[in-house]
């Protein structure tokens, strides 16, 4: 329990032992510790960021999705008035290439009929001037009319 | 207890007996100590080569391991730290965070000396734990007389600390407020220019107190721990009954002593901060 020179190795010591954890040791333990703090502090808020991201994404996703779901109703709603549309047209067109068709034959029949009735009309009055011409032919006695037929020729 | 019979009483001098390494008076060449009186006779010239050896051991021990640390967490600062780094870290962190906490100046140096005191003289200290006989009986069958492994328990370790943190406290006194400012310090307060002398013999005790007291105080605590060790191992000559309850009683003040010796070193470290934090300011 003597104080001797080890008083002086052990500071010297000391100091020598200060000085190399104070080159050494300290900063760059201090360094890499700071380095990771903000390492971490970044990938936290990027880990933050990127939740808020997906929110958002699957916030737009779902607007999208909504959308689509109502465009293809749009269009499924306008196909079908259109459809409907043209079978209206479709009918009506129909009806009225019948109802002109129909309307054509009874024209054509009315026709026919009419030159049916014209031919047998002149058939008729041919076989009645030929009935009568028989029936003249016998009756008209040249004799017997020659007074008529004078008077013809006279008025000629 | 030591193979040889020994009483008591020199059962524990042996103990408390550091292997000093000097000149004896009268003769010119350097040599170990046999005895407490040789070592007496050799003076200041001379060295404790336990305290010494024990304590570069450990202080190689510390840089090293921290050392080995800083070099891991510079390469692979993305990695997740394991093991020694994490501990290391810990201890970085707790020392920063005392150091942020008592020291509101700018000094690069105040950190990582903290971290120096705090780590050494824990490990010093935890030497204290090592069975007391242990380390002497080796150096016994290595042929040494002594073996004191507890530097922290020779005043010369302590002191030779202490002072040094004195030597930095006076030095950045003088630097942050000039060789006046200090010397202001120690003459003109609290008393004024009339209490002059007052003020140097106030002063002075208060500056002069502060490496004493660091190194009395962890001194004096380590010293007493380590004498209780001593005189619980003399009863392990006593017969069974008194070994066991021996036994029993070193268990519980080594559990005990944990405390004492991480209270110690903290206590050393907070009050070099302090010290030097007082060093930057000024006090008016």
């Amino acid at each position: 329990m003597n104080i001797n020179a080890t008083l002086l190795g052990q500071s010297i010591t000391f100091f020598v032992f200060v000085w190399f954890c104070m080159k050494f040791v300290w900063p760059p333990i201090m360094q890499a510790l700071g380095e990771r703090k903000k390492q971490i502090a970044d990938g936290l808020a990027a880990g933050e960021r990127g939740k808020h991201e997906l929110e958002l994404a699957s916030k737009r996703a779902a607007e999208h999705l909504h959308e689509a779901k109502q465009k293809a109703a749009d269009i499924i709603a306008q196909a079908d008035k259109r459809a409907a549309q043209l079978v209206e047209e479709a009918k009506g067109t129909a009806k009225a290439e019948g109802d002109r068709m129909i309307a054509g034959a009874q024209a054509s029949i009315a026709q026919e009929t009419v030159r049916a009735k014209e031919a047998l009309r002149s058939q008729v009055a041919g076989l009645a001037v030929a009935g009568a011409e028989k029936i003249l032919r016998r009756e008209i006695d040249a004799k017997a009319h020659a007074d008529l037929l004078d008077a013809i020729k006279n008025e000629l | 207890m030591s193979t040889e019979a020994l009483t008591s009483s020199e059962y524990i001098k042996h103990h408390l007996q550091n292997l000093t390494y000097g000149k004896l008076p009268g003769s010119d060449h350097w040599q170990l100590a046999h005895t407490a009186q040789e070592a007496k006779a050799m003076g200041f010239w001379a060295f404790n080569l336990d305290t010494l050896g024990v304590s570069l051991v450990l202080g190689v021990l510390f840089l090293f391991m921290f050392r080995l640390a800083a070099k891991r967490i510079t390469a692979d600062s993305k990695g997740v730290p394991t093991g020694l780094q994490n501990f290391v870290e810990w201890i970085v962190e707790f020392i920063d965070t005392s150091v942020r906490g008592s020291f509101s100046g700018k000094n690069p140096l105040v950190a990582p000396l903290a971290l120096t005191i705090f780590v050494w003289i824990l490990l010093m200290n935890l030497m204290d734990l090592i069975p007391v006989d242990w380390i002497p009986q080796l150096a016994h069958l290595a042929g040494l007389p002594f073996f004191k492994v507890v530097p922290s328990t020779d005043p010369n370790a302590t002191f030779g600390m202490a002072i040094s943190v004195f030597f930095l406290v006076v030095y950045y006194s003088i630097k942050m407020k000039g060789v006046g400012g200090f010397v202001g310090e120690l003459t003109l307060q609290p008393f004024g220019k009339l209490g002059l002398p007052a003020n140097i013999f106030l002063e002075g005790v208060n500056l002069i107190a502060k490496p004493v007291s660091l190194a009395l105080r962890l001194f004096g605590n380590m010293y007493a721990g380590e004498m209780i060790f001593i005189l619980i191992a003399l009863m392990f000559g006593g017969g069974i009954g008194i070994g066991l309850f021996g036994g029993v009683l070193q268990w519980g003040w080594a559990v005990f002593h944990i405390l004492i010796v991480t209270l110690q070193a903290f206590i050393f470290m907070t009050l070099t901060i302090v010290y030097l934090d007082m060093a930057h300011q000024e006090h008016h």
